[in-house]
């Protein structure tokens, strides 16, 4: 099955990022995606590189991956996504996830 | 003014019966029995062509010995039966219309089966009369649709012909007492002839045949969800339910739908429930089948009372060891009942909670699809609002404060409200959106030439939207405009939640119309399965202290 490459950019007003130079969090599987932050200066902006089976829902994905950056004001990184089927709300969960655990090394 | 009296027999039906009798007396072994090889020749004799005929089977029990001998009489001689019945499981429900056998058809419910209605339909073998929910046709057992004859299942028969159905009575008492006290006929498989019953369920005065059948009869384990299988999404949904309604409300009775969701809600009582210092206040009185997902919060002494429509396989010994719970027979083990539970589903309790396929704008609710004629079974029974009821409650007294068009349409009269809540994941596996602008029942009326679209929950008596973006609270709505925002506020980024306005969106979460996790206080990072009191099978078991004994199938340790 062939493989489909998106790529986003989304402005931020935060520049929250993450202490590691990067982060790894998931395993991609049925119903379920690996995700990858790096730490990256662009000026505040995130990019995005999600690499699904899915076809047709570049939309959703667009507005999935906004929403994760304005609710959790993050900036200065790179998502990384490899998805196996996920839904909407499994790959902003895992997001959240990973960031809180991105973040909670921080605090070490 | 003169009256003018008919002229006529007033006993015609027992007469008839008697009629019948006499053509299979031959077949009578000792009493009442017959044997499972002369039961294709006694349904012929006992059976007319254009009778109404009934084959027990819900989801659960299935008389499926009688359903596959009523395939093997001759059509010549036995056709255009009226078969009422409320659940077409087996290929057998299906092959009597294939075969001319029957035409006619009135029931509740056609899980496996609901891709082969569409297509009779359509094909003219199969006339529809009406899909019901259960208690709508167990009632019409007693007005206008009364089997001639019934087909039932029992798990023993003693020699008069008692019957002992059990742990899995389900439907039969109501079968069986429409049946026979309108000169019917009675039939019942049961798997063994014994001399002494635990004890009656049935009176040997009601049933006139008893066949032990070849082989026990068919009973499917459908309400052991395995905890294995609940994800990260359904445990942040069971969280929010949790807290925003079943706390918020204070609901102390209920019905669980079938699916994940409600399994991880059990699944979490324990746990994110006591966390929340919940315990006696809420889930107190469930209308409900045995879920082994259920035993975490029984034994952690949640649970004060269990009635059920059916058994569940491999709950028999664990149930029967806790009659303070469940409602267990003077033998020691639980008798079930659909139709009481069912009316209790519709009277008494305060919630009804499940899972659902589509969603539409208004509300609206239905797990229908294009091309299947499947029935919602007892889910709009039990999730309407019943205008019947006249006592109050704590969280039916409050739904019915919340409800904006209280003073419009109730005038000053204190009225409460059947909370009815849909659990609804905005993509569902395949990514199929859970909200959509038009209903796949539409689809279905058309197709297969209904005169009303199957909605299994209509959108006036849905009252919460459960999402993972968010609760919404349907009774605080002024008006549709503000309901179908509400709606499209928490339906994530289907079609239906696509086109939400973000301002108005912001708007009903000031004003509590909408609640997402993080106005709930929920930490989304927590929503993950470590919430759960149980994390499979095995865990099941040993919090039953043995006396679960899951079936094969669930076993995978």
């Amino acid at each position: 099955m062939a493989l489909l490459n998106l790529e986003f950019e989304f402005e931020s007003e935060n520049t929250q990022t993450i202490n590691p130079e990067w982060f790894h969090m998931g395993v991609t599987g049925s119903g379920d995606m690996e995700v990858m932050f790096i730490k990256k200066d662009l000026g505040g902006k995130v990019e995005a590189k999600v690499c699904t089976p899915v076809v047709g829902f570049d939309a959703v994905w667009k507005s999935m991956l906004n929403k994760f950056v304005n609710d959790t004001g993050v900036g200065n990184i790179v998502i990384e996504i490899n998805d196996d089927n996920a839904t909407p709300i499994v790959v902003y969960m895992r997001l959240r996830q990973a960031l809180a655990e991105a973040t909670a090394k921080e605090e070490k | 003014m003169e009256f003018k009296k008919v002229t006529r027999e007033w006993d015609t039906l027992k007469k008839d019966a008697m009629e019948r009798a006499k053509n299979a007396a031959h077949l009578v072994k000792e009493g009442k029995i017959v044997d499972a090889k002369d039961t294709v020749a006694l349904l012929e004799a006992v059976i007319k062509p254009f009778d109404k005929v009934n084959i027990e089977g819900n989801n659960q029990k299935q008389a499926d010995f009688l359903a596959k001998c009523l395939c093997q009489v001759d059509p010549a001689k036995i056709h255009d039966l009226h078969m009422v019945q409320s659940v077409l499981t087996l290929p057998e429900h299906l092959d009597v219309f294939e075969k001319g056998i029957a035409k006619k058809l009135d029931m509740s419910f056609s899980g496996p089966q609901a891709g082969r209605i569409a297509q009779f339909l359509q094909e003219g073998k199969l006339e529809l009369g009406a899909i019901h929910t259960y208690l709508e046709l167990y009632g019409r057992y007693f007005l206008d649709l009364t089997p001639r004859v019934a087909l039932v299942a029992a798990t023993m028969a003693d020699r008069e012909g008692n019957l002992f159905t059990g742990f899995s009575t389900e439907d039969t008492p109501a079968i069986v007492e429409a049946t026979k006290f309108r000169q019917g006929i009675v039939i019942a498989q049961v798997n063994k002839i014994v001399d002494k019953l635990p004890r009656v369920d049935i009176p040997a005065d009601w049933v006139d045949y008893v066949i032990q059948s070849p082989k026990p009869f068919y009973i499917e384990p459908l309400f052991t969800r395995d905890p294995a299988l609940i994800t990260d999404a359904q445990v942040l949904k069971g969280m929010m339910a949790i807290k925003g309604i079943y706390g918020e409300y204070q609901v102390e009775s209920m019905n669980h739908g079938i699916g994940f969701d409600t399994a991880a809600i059990e699944l979490l009582l324990p746990t994110y429930g006591e966390e929340l210092g919940l315990k006696g206040k809420i889930c107190k009185n469930f209308i409900l089948n045995p879920h082994p997902t259920l035993i975490p919060a029984i034994e952690t002494g949640w649970v004060e009372s269990v009635h059920c429509f059916g058994g569940e396989l491999g709950m028999e010994d664990y149930v029967a060891a806790r009659s303070d719970i469940f409602f267990v027979g003077p033998d020691g083990s639980m008798r079930s009942n659909r139709a009481f539970s069912q009316t209790a589903g519709h009277y008494a309790i305060d919630m009804f909670i499940g899972g659902t396929l589509q969603i539409d704008p208004y509300g609206n609710s239905s797990t229908a699809t294009a091309n299947r004629v499947a029935g919602f079974g007892g889910a709009p029974n039990m999730g309407c609002d019943p205008k019947g009821r006249r006592h109050s409650s704590g969280a039916w007294l409050k739904c019915g404060e919340e409800y904006a068009l209280n003073s419009e349409l109730w005038g000053p009269v204190r009225r409460g409200k059947r909370l009815v809540v849909q659990l609804a994941e905005t993509f569902r596996e395949k990514l199929a959106p859970g909200f959509v602008e038009e209903l796949d029942a539409f689809k279905l009326a058309k197709n297969a030439n209904l005169s009303i679209e199957p909605v299994m929950i209509y959108g006036d008596d849905l009252t919460h939207i459960i999402t993972e973006e968010g609760i919404a609270y349907l009774p605080k709505c002024r008006n549709m405009a503000e309901r179908t925002a509400a709606i499209r506020g928490i339906a994530g980024f289907t079609e239906v939640g696509m086109k939400a306005d973000p301002k108005e969106t912001k708007r009903l979460r000031e004003l509590g119309i909408i609640k997402t996790p993080q106005d709930l206080g929920i930490d989304m990072s927590r929503a993950n399965r470590s919430m759960l009191a149980a994390k499979n099978v095995h865990d099941l078991v040993e919090w039953s202290g043995g006396l679960y004994n899951p079936p094969a199938k669930f076993r995978n340790w």
